[in-house]
């Protein structure tokens, strides 16, 4: 399947957040669907639709601090499944801790972002990030 | 550590790409030093010194294709090293089979990239490389 068919996944409790990441996309043609999350629980959900065959995203940003299940969590039930364990996660959020940082990467994030607070550098990220996951690497089938 | 210090490290065994590859980070004006490894025993070779206070890399960009020790086992004792499995690596290869991109993640790369054979979109693509994760990503 093309890549550009295949959903971006965006897990984000914070409707500004999620907003900005829509206009970043659009202002850069991104043309994939973007599916939203809007806390753990959701995100958890989609787990097992892909397992009964539902299209895998190219891509998953995770925030950390969400409602219902913690990021980390997420990440971590993201990474011990077989059938989506492979999917790229970027860990997308507005900690900038140490802790969050290792505990990230020891789960499998694949990358790790602070999130600018800067309305413009916002948008400059989203860019970066689809240009970097969505053009460049070649995810899983 | 200032992200800036520690070293891109290359492991890659083609002449020209790593000839290329050095011209586009010295064209960005990288400040990361560049370490390179010719073969996968050269770069396994790295994981003592690194033990013993050798500054960790900020990224590792690996082949697949190397002499001696397989890019796919360097990819694995990377990812089981206590100290070095957080660092982000990088596969970048010709290669574009299914089973190698998916044994890739498998080991745990972090992204997989196929190298362009066009000289001016390779040299591209290493910038691309080195903004993502000498200036966007928040490393280990």
């Amino acid at each position: 399947m093309n890549n550009l068919d295949r959903p971006i996944l965006l897990v984000e409790d914070n409707p500004m957040d999620v907003d900005l990441t829509r206009r970043a996309f659009a202002r850069r043609r991104v043309f994939n669907p973007l599916e939203v999350a809007r806390d753990g629980e959701e995100a958890l959900q989609l787990i097992a639709k892909w397992a009964s065959g539902e299209p895998m995203p190219v891509v998953i940003l995770l925030d950390l601090k969400l409602p219902k299940v913690d990021g980390l969590e997420v990440l971590r039930q993201l990474k011990s499944e077989v059938h989506c364990r492979a999917i790229p996660v970027i860990v997308l959020t507005s900690s900038s801790e140490d802790r969050d940082i290792q505990t990230a990467y020891d789960l499998g994030a694949n990358s790790y972002i602070v999130k600018p607070v800067d309305f413009e550098k916002f948008l400059d990220v989203a860019a970066q990030i689809n240009l970097y996951w969505n053009v460049l690497n070649i995810p899983p089938r | 550590m200032n992200n800036r210090i520690r070293p891109i490290f290359l492991v890659e065994d083609n002449p020209m790409d790593l000839d290329l590859a050095k011209r586009a980070f010295a064209r960005r004006r990288t400040a990361n030093p560049i370490e390179v490894a010719h073969d996968g025993e050269e770069a396994l070779g790295w994981l003592p010194r690194w033990e013993g206070g050798a500054p960790i890399p900020v990224v590792i960009l690996l082949d697949l294709k190397l002499p001696k020790v397989d890019g796919l086992d360097v990819l694995h004792q990377l990812k089981i090293h206590p100290l070095i499995q957080r660092i982000p690596v990088v596969v970048l290869t010709t290669s574009s089979e299914e089973r190698d991109i998916q044994s890739a993640y498998e080991r745990g790369a972090n992204s997989y990239i196929v190298k362009p054979v066009d000289f001016d979109r390779f040299i591209q693509v290493i910038d691309q490389i080195e903004q993502y994760w000498c200036n966007l990503n928040t490393p280990s």
